[in-house]
């Protein structure tokens, strides 16, 4: 298990760097640079600020200076925040991002296991219709929407949470209940839509049948015999989508107006930060990376037959 | 086939036998859920609306009411959906954004389509060193954020025509979307090369792209069928989102997407702005999506 993991990881060295070389590529094929305002500015001073930062070496060149900087752990210098480093601006942006994501599929997959489950177990019944009619909601209402909602109701007409905003030094929790829940209705539709489908199926497995053959009682079936092998296709979702929502979630974060990550990533593509973009991009893929290992390594403990393989 | 002709048939069979076709089969699967038939009815409605619906309101899209600025829903000079807050009828805004958000999705998902079914069927056809090469491009591509990839092709090529604008959001959204396409299409190919059909296309003298065009993926059809209808409302979002970071449909334009974040801007002292569009982006989602699972089910009737 352990040789496997760190085959994987070394395997997934020539990907990082394929991913760190298109990112590269692409974004400087975009229009425009860092230093392209609206405002003109002299072409002298363009001229010393692309050499400063290294922008007027060919491509190749950049990227080679940029490999060589995150060798020794330097994301290099943001291009519009002049007083920070990538790695500052990250580091500020991703405990909120990290809390905010790993809050909200915690949430996911307590609530749509839950419901999952409790519509498997009594299929085409109106708890089952209920569950999916949730399912089908969560998929429909993103949180570009429901985000202003709950806002409005909860936070500007009935006052009961604070709309937006984050404030570390107090009691934050409060802060984050709304964008919390915002995050995981659509992971809630999800997870509960993929346990449903696979609890129904292992249900009919011939290992529950036998269990419940041999006289267990049904809640010892349902937990101890039939979970571990229905939450399978939920690990192998749950490992990629977990990645997505802690790199940070634009609209959420605007929405809500929280410091997360997500935002300052999307804000660092329009103004072309190039340092800042790949920096974020390269910690996504790197999640994404382990993440999916992590899934794999869990899917394996879960399930005996993956294990030969 | 549970109905196999019985008694009563062989009459009937024995001067025309016709044959059922799958798709006929899932036809019939179709129309017989409910939730299907419904979906089909309410999208049948909204394209209607969508497609005829700005010509026949009393009210043009671009027509500004200065003295009716920002209204909530009134029987009033026919504004039933209010104005927003430059003044404009909110109902012929709405059926607008719902042409284009629908036009988006369409559009976006044939790009997605064409892409995806072609990468996936080469890869999964030829194999070995193309299908490692080609599918590990996949991997690179899925392990980058999609904004990232939407925000660079969108600026790439910046053009003051909204039209061309809009040409250009399905052709960005279809290139990222395609990812998951070539997967499933991959997969299904591998499943289908080594078959009899395909040994005898070859055994034909058929080349290998005439193989993969002609034989492989007419086979593969039905998940990609699948995929694509639940596509429609994925791409739909993902247009709003655009939308909203300000990426999406300009003006004169609109779509749902922007109606609904130019409507969170106003929704202390506008609600409706922000409901309208909301309640018409999740009705046209709901229908896409029941009749995306009811279009699975008809088709893989396993999955029930």
């Amino acid at each position: 298990m352990l040789a496997l993991a760190v085959r994987r990881l070394i395997v997934a060295i020539p990907t990082l760097l394929a991913i760190i070389a298109a990112a590269f590529v692409l974004m400087r094929a975009a229009p425009g640079g860092p230093f392209t305002k609206e405002r003109q500015m002299p072409p002298e001073i363009e001229r010393r600020l692309e050499a400063k930062y290294g922008l007027d070496l060919p491509v190749g060149e950049q990227l080679t200076r940029y490999l060589g900087g995150l060798m020794r752990g330097d994301f290099g210098p943001s291009m519009t925040y002049k007083d920070k480093t990538v790695i500052e601006i990250i580091a500020e942006g991703a405990p909120t991002s990290a809390i905010l994501g790993l809050s909200a599929m915690a949430l996911a997959l307590l609530v749509g296991g839950g419901l999952g489950v409790a519509a498997a177990l009594r299929q085409n019944h109106v708890q089952d219709y209920a569950v999916m009619a949730i399912a089908i909601a969560g998929v429909c209402l993103p949180p570009l929407v429901i985000g202003p909602i709950l806002q409005l109701w909860l936070g500007v007409e009935w006052g009961i949470l604070p709309s937006q905003g984050l404030h570390r030094d107090e009691i934050g929790l409060i802060y984050l209940i709304m964008p919390v829940i915002t995050l995981s209705l659509p992971l809630i539709a999800v997870i509960s839509r993929l346990m449903r489908a696979s609890m129904i199926e292992t249900l009919r497995s011939n290992a529950i049948r036998t269990a419940r053959a041999k006289g267990l009682p049904e809640a010892q079936v349902i937990w101890r015999h039939a979970l571990p092998i229905a939450v399978l296709p939920v690990v192998s979702y749950v490992g990629p989508a977990l990645a997505g929502v802690m790199a940070g979630s634009f609209v959420i974060e605007t929405v809500f107006q929280l410091p997360g990550i997500g935002k300052q990533f999307v804000l660092a593509a329009q103004q072309r930060d190039y340092t800042l973009v790949m920096g974020v991009v390269l910690i996504y893929s790197f999640l994404i990376i382990l993440l999916n290992l992590a899934a794999d390594m869990l899917y394996r403990a879960l399930n005996p037959r993956a294990r030969e393989a | 086939m549970s109905d196999i002709p019985t008694d009563a048939a062989p009459a009937a069979a024995s001067h025309a036998v016709k044959g059922r076709s799958l798709w006929d089969d899932a036809r019939r699967r179709l129309m017989r859920n409910p939730a299907a038939v419904a979906s089909l009815c309410v999208l049948a409605v909204l394209v209607f609306l969508a497609a005829f619906g700005p010509m026949l309101w009393v009210h043009p899209v671009d027509e500004i009411f200065r003295d009716r600025v920002g209204i909530p829903p009134t029987f009033d000079n026919w504004h039933i959906l209010g104005t927003d807050t430059e003044g404009r009828d909110l109902m012929a805004r709405t059926l607008f954004g719902l042409r284009i958000s629908l036009l988006v999705g369409l559009a976006a998902t044939l790009v997605a389509l064409i892409i995806g079914v072609t990468w996936g069927a080469i890869a999964g056809f030829f194999g070995g060193a193309i299908d490692d090469l080609m599918m590990r491009i996949v991997d690179v591509l899925y392990a980058i954020p999609f904004i990232f990839f939407v925000i660079v092709l969108m600026t790439m090529i910046d053009t003051p025509d909204p039209f061309l604008k809009l040409m250009l959001i399905f052709v960005a959204i279809g290139a990222v979307e395609w990812l998951t396409m070539a997967r499933i299409v991959r997969g299904q190919t591998i499943a289908l090369r080594k078959k009899e059909f395909v040994e005898a296309a070859r055994a034909a003298g058929a080349s290998p792209l005439a193989i993969v065009f002609r034989h492989i993926v007419p086979n593969v059809l039905g998940p990609v069928v699948v995929f694509a209808t639940l596509n429609i409302p994925v791409i739909i979002l993902a247009e709003s989102f655009l939308s909203f970071i300000g990426l999406g449909v300009q003006e004169p334009l609109t779509s749902l997407g922007r109606l609904i974040s130019d409507g969170a801007r106003q929704m202390i002292n506008a609600p409706w702005m922000l409901f309208v569009p909301a309640v018409t982006m999740l009705l046209t989602l709901l229908a896409l999506n029941f009749l995306g699972d009811g279009v699975r089910d008809a088709l893989d009737p396993k999955e029930r």
